[in-house]
């Protein structure tokens, strides 16, 4: 009897979509993972907005605005089970360099003082449409804002480290982890 | 002549001359005791901790105890392991380790010891502290972002009239290794390159010099640290 098919949900947050580039570097074993799953919010398939209750979300990026913060608790609300995909989901990664300098130094330099910016920006401003995420004091890990299950580092993590942790959690086995495929680079 | 005494470590007979380091000694009967701060040819420092084992019961760093006959060496135990990957995640989140971006990345000591004990995150919150980067001498740079304080640098690196070229500053939490400038002026490009080797982070590199080795080649991209003193 073939059991219901596991419903996975992903997204980006204050990443750069190499952990989804890694993720599609499954090549051809993505057509066993679509034999095992159904896919429902995901940068992959472009649904915007979760349509049912999943069971495997997966985090890549750190949370440096309150809209992160916002999607990060959408899908903590929507998924039965959370992965950190990432050096950037489990420690803020690259974004999180700004994490020693205060907010406001970091903004004086990228729109008033950095040598780039010259004339480009006349009136002085500070971008601060509402519409606009507010950017947090700094970025923060996913599992310092809500609960992660699971743990999957690299940058990216290897397509090998990500596929042998969805088919061990789909098919319910132990995860394999063979020491050159887990690696923080 | 020398002694040689008899001693087990997690119940293998080993044999060893008297006196010598455990970690040294434990290397010689083919089992890789884990350390960061030791570094063989210098004098040890006890500072990392990693090395804990237990001797008789009780635990003692493997680094800075001399071997003695009869010692019952216990080192694999599960206490100790969790104690040495607790030890390791605190390293981690203690400074700002951004291993992406690393030049060190794949042939760094702390980071394959993550590796080997297979850590995914660390267990405490990441304190991302406020650190500067020295990059006023020529041929050096010290990103103490990086720095773990375990004297490697001070212990093993002399110049050519013998004094250290790296000593401590500040005190407490804001402790830092920074680089002499008396006695670091005229370091050669060979001193410049053991210093950036001894390091077993990132902390000291050379400059202009930096991801020479493309991934898949680097020292722990196939070989877990340790696995060379198993294997033989």
């Amino acid at each position: 009897m073939p059991n219901k098919k596991k419903i996975i949900a992903t997204t980006s947050l204050a990443g750069c979509f190499g952990c989804h580039m890694s993720f599609l570097d499954i090549d051809e074993r993505i057509l066993d993972l679509i034999e095992l799953v159904e896919f429902n919010k995901s940068p992959i398939n472009d649904i915007k907005k979760f349509t049912k209750h999943c069971d495997i979300g997966i985090i890549e990026g750190g949370c440096c605005n309150d809209e992160n913060v916002h999607v990060l608790k959408e899908f903590r609300k929507n998924c039965d089970i959370l992965i950190s995909l990432g050096e950037c989901a489990i420690m803020g990664g690259l974004p999180a360099l700004r994490n020693g300098i205060p907010l406001s130094e970091c903004l004086e330099e990228a729109y008033l003082n950095g040598p780039t910016v010259k004339d480009a920006n006349p009136r002085k401003i500070i971008p601060n449409d509402p519409d606009i995420p507010k950017i947090l004091n700094k970025v923060y890990p996913c599992h310092e804002i809500v609960k992660i299950d699971y743990f999957l580092p690299g940058c990216p993590p290897r397509a090998d480290l990500i596929w042998n942790a969805l088919y061990a959690l789909v098919v319910g086995n132990e995860m394999l982890i063979p020491y050159e495929v887990l690696k923080y680079d | 002549m020398s002694i040689f005494v008899k001693f087990t470590i997690d119940g293998q007979i080993c044999l060893a001359e008297e006196g010598k380091q455990l970690i040294e000694a434990a290397k010689e009967n083919n089992i890789y005791i884990p350390t960061l701060c030791n570094f063989s040819g210098i004098p040890p420092k006890g500072s990392c901790r990693i090395c804990t084992v237990l001797i008789n019961g009780k635990p003692a760093t493997a680094c800075t105890t001399k071997v003695s006959e009869n010692m019952d060496i216990k080192t694999s135990t599960e206490e100790l392991e969790n104690f040495r990957k607790a030890v390791i995640e605190l390293l981690f989140i203690e400074g700002n380790h951004f291993c992406p971006s690393c030049e060190k990345s794949g042939n760094c000591e702390l980071q394959a010891l993550a590796y080997r004990y297979k850590i995914m995150a660390p267990q405490f919150p990441y304190l991302f502290p406020k650190r500067s980067i020295e990059a006023w001498h020529p041929k050096l740079i010290k990103d103490h972002n990086r720095c773990i304080l375990c004297k490697r640098c001070i212990r093993g690196i002399k110049n050519e009239q013998g004094k250290s070229i790296f000593a401590y500053g500040k005190r407490g939490e804001n402790l830092e290794i920074n680089i002499d400038k008396e006695t670091s002026k005229n370091i050669s490009d060979e001193l410049a390159q053991k210093c950036m080797d001894i390091c077993p982070v990132g902390a000291i590199l050379v400059k202009e010099k930096g991801f020479t080795v493309p991934i898949g080649k680097r020292k722990y991209d196939y070989n877990p640290i340790g696995s060379d003193i198993e294997k033989k």
